[in-house]
């Protein structure tokens, strides 16, 4: 970033560009145009920077200010002001609710400041299509000093640093390669994992659309360490940014020699294909995702065989997940020991969640292994969004459970959370308040395994419908008390007989519910009452005719015509005609009107 | 199913995509994509002539087809509605934006509009979950859809038809 006075990075990843910000990229273009300022200033659209729920972001360097959803029409007064005059634009500041007081950078905000950036090193500082900006910040030099080792030096030290999968199992990455490396064959592949089928969940996908030459050189790394001349990425087709992105790397990464034939004159011979995945969670999944490069229906297989003895088209295939192979350049640049300082004994450095659901700051974060939940609920997210009571996290998406306020104090790491009943997963992590009903996520979740499961194994393909089933039947208020157990034991089975990790892990929101939330199924059956107010069949809108003043506003909101009343006269509900989609409930200044 | 005899067109598009990938049969999921990309779906006429083409079965071809949700055996309307039905979305009502978009448009997930102008389909995270919830009608992404905002959204593509 040589040439240029300053530079204004506006966040181009997903969650942004959903607000305009590419628009906003090409109005500071012309804005800056037009002040004769487009050789000092150079506009830059970075990936994602992790704050999604204050987005369009945008930030000024040198001196690191940072404004908040920004807007096209704001973009005038950024360079009016702060541009030409040097004056921050106060009203785009961010507004700490803490102290009350305007924020200028980063480094003071809160959501920032227990973070440490390992994957996510690059994200929101160089532009992605830019192969130049990610040398200049040491991109590259992982791969020149790797290319000098033997492969088994390298190896090891990717084994010393205790990485494990980023993907949900958390095996050690170096020993996987060490395994991959000692097979004989006169071809292996490389692939990375970027099928992430978690439903909220979008770490992957930002890695790959704000810093995809990390995952390119840390797979011709791998390449290297393994013996391995082809890499292939699985990357979903519903990712047009993130592929988009991966193939503008690829091509300049070839143009500088750095895939390709003999790579940095060393010898070693590396290029990285893209295969498109069609939307299916069990191709996450990595034998069933080897299937599906193959062309055929994603069904999983069963292990052994391992991938890495026969994989892709039978030849040994190492698979890692994109935030695994993210900190491979960086575990060579910084050194085994660096890395080796964050996180706890037994889960080294860094993870990536995607924070979301009821937090004040949903976001793409990155923390040290060991942090707690309530450091990263409470001080990154900001607490519970309107002043609600906190109930609730799920980690480990589809295949992890449900913690609560007791497990709040617990470190993160992939042993302990496995010990609390959820698991690491691949990082979703959803918070839910006082108003989420624990049945209706169970049965959220599950709907989503149905949805998603191969069919090929029995437990899974109908075990799984059974259990719907019956989440239903006490979501609609006839379950009965033997239910409750019979989910349980049902739960069991299929863990204990699916084929593969997604059966064997399909119940586990059921049965972290059902730990911890007991009292809540029990009211549902017993009392046919949901406790949260949000099983449709078990509640009704009431008007309170003391509270109601006759404003009309629900009257107004109402999709069905079911609320009627004279103005500035108590209003009341048609039952028959409600159909209980809790507008008016949302709408009422007044509190007027209630769940029962 | 009735059988309607496909359009030169598509015919041709068919061939193309399949001569691209050397009618080889383990690119079948590539060509899949891109004849889906060409002629908006894959009805089972367009999948026997892929079978012809890659010199295998139409049932292998039906099977990856109903496999894989993104690949759809109806066209989409004119306007495709994508609710997202992520968990972050989910959790943050979700499912009331949904409904009410079956009842105005009175037709379920995965089906299209007697007139053709909306199809609804349901998708999981968008990558917008700071947005949450969040629909998606063709390419444009609407953040923070309460289920008041619906007919607003369903009446801004009627009037954009109509220009
Ligand atoms: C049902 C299921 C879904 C999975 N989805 C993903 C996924 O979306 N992304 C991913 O990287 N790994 C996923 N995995 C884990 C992979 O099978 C595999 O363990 C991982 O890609 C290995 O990479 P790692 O060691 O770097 O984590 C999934 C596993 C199962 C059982
Ligand atoms: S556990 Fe489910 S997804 Fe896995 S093989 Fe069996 S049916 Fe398929
Ligand atoms: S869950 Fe809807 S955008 Fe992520």
């Amino acid at each position: 970033m040589a040439d240029y006075k300053m530079h204004i990075l506006v966040c181009g990843g997903t969650g942004c560009r959903a607000s305009q910000s590419d628009k906003i990229v090409e109005t500071f273009k012309t804005e800056l145009e037009m002040h004769g300022l487009d050789d000092e200033v150079k506009v830059v659209a970075t990936g994602c920077f992790g704050f999604c729920e204050k987005g369009p972001i945008v930030k000024i360097i040198p001196d690191n200010t940072f404004y908040v959803q920004a807007g096209v029409v704001d973009v005038k007064d950024i360079v009016e002001e702060h541009i030409i005059k040097g004056r921050p634009l106060k009203r785009l500041l961010y507004h700490d609710p803490a102290t009350k007081s305007q924020v200028t950078d980063t480094a003071h905000i809160d959501f920032y400041k227990k973070q440490v950036r390992i994957a996510l090193r690059n994200c929101g500082f160089i532009n992605p299509e830019n192969i130049e900006e990610y040398i200049a910040r040491d991109g590259y030099a992982a791969l020149g000093s790797v290319l000098e080792m033997k492969p088994s030096e390298a190896t090891q030290m990717v084994k010393d640093s205790g990485l494990r999968g980023r993907g949900g199992g958390g095996f050690p990455t170096g020993l996987k390669w060490e395994i991959t490396a000692k097979e004989k064959s006169d071809q292996k592949y490389v692939v990375c994992n970027a099928d992430e089928g978690d439903p909220g969940a979008f770490m992957d996908r930002s890695i790959l659309e704000g810093d995809p030459h990390s995952v390119i050189e840390a797979m011709a790394i791998c390449g290297y360490c393994i013996g391995a001349g082809k890499g292939l990425v699985y990357i979903r087709a519903e990712y047009p940014l993130a592929i988009n992105r991966l193939k503008i790397a690829l091509n300049q990464a070839r143009e500088f020699g750095l895939l390709g034939n003999d790579i940095l004159g060393s010898g070693f011979d590396f290029d990285i294909d893209i295969r498109y995945g069609a939307g299916a969670f069990v191709c996450g999944e990595e034998t069933a995702l080897i299937h599906s490069m193959e062309g055929y229906r994603g069904e999983p297989t069963v292990k052994p065989p391992f991938p890495s003895v026969s994989g892709y088209l039978g030849k040994p295939t190492n698979v890692n997940n994109v935030e695994t192979f993210a900190n491979i350049p960086v575990i060579f640049n910084k050194g085994v020991e660096w890395f080796k300082s964050i996180g706890t004994e037994n889960s080294r450095g860094t993870k990536v969640f995607a924070l979301a659901g009821k937090v004040n700051n949903v976001g793409l974060i990155e923390v040290p292994m060991g942090i707690t939940l309530r450091e990263v609920i409470f001080d990154i997210g900001g607490g519970i969004r309107g002043g609600k009571k906190f109930k609730a996290v799920q980690t480990g998406g589809p295949s992890g459970g449900c913690l609560t306020e007791q497990h709040l104090d617990t470190p993160i790491d992939y042993d302990n959370l496995i010990a609390v009943g959820s698991m690491m997963g691949s990082g979703g992590m959803i918070v839910m308040d006082e108003d989420d009903c624990m049945v209706s996520i169970a049965k959220f979740y599950l709907e989503f395994t149905l949805d998603e499961s191969c069919g090929k194994c029995t437990p899974c393909r109908i075990g799984n419908k059974r259990l719907h089933e019956i989440l239903v039947k006490i979501t609609s208020g006839n379950g009965i008390e033997e239910d409750i157990e019979r989910l349980r034991v049902l739960g069991n089975v299929i863990k204990e007989t699916s084929l593969c990790g997604l059966g064997q892990t399909s119940p586990n929101p059921v049965l972290s519910t059902l730990d911890n939330f007991y009292d809540e199924y029990l009211a549902h059956v017993n009392d046919k009452k949901c406790p949260a107010g949000q099983c449709k069949d078990l509640v009704h809108y009431e008007i309170n005719a003391n509270a109601c003043t006759g404003c009309t506003l629900c009257f107004r909101n109402c999709p069905v015509g079911a609320i009627s009343g004279e103005k500035k006269m108590p209003h009341y509900i048609d039952q028959s005609l409600c159909i209980k989609c809790g507008v008016c409930f949302e709408k009422c200044r007044f509190k007027a009107i209630s769940i029962v | 199913m009735p059988k309607v005899k496909l359009s030169e067109y598509a015919t041709n598009t068919v061939k193309e995509v399949c001569a691209s990938f050397n009618n080889s049969e383990g690119e079948l999921i590539n060509v899949l994509h891109q004849v889906q990309q060409k002629l908006g779906y894959l009805p089972a006429e367009v999948q026997e002539l892929v079978a012809k083409e890659l010199n295998m079965s139409a049932a292998k071809v039906y099977g990856v087809v109903t496999f894989y949700s993104f690949f759809t055996m109806v066209p989409q309307g004119e306007n495709p509605i994508s609710i997202c039905m992520g968990t972050a979305c989910y959790v943050r009502g979700a499912e009331q934006v949904l409904d009410e978009f079956k009842r105005q448009l009175k037709i379920e997930v995965g089906e299209t509009t007697t007139d053709g102008k909306f199809s609804l389909s349901a998708l999981r995270c968008v990558g917008a979950c700071g947005l949450a919830p969040v629909v998606m009608v063709g390419e444009k992404v609407h953040g923070r859809v309460a289920p008041t905002d619906v007919r607003k959204i369903i009446s801004e593509c009627k009037d954009g038809c109509l220009t």
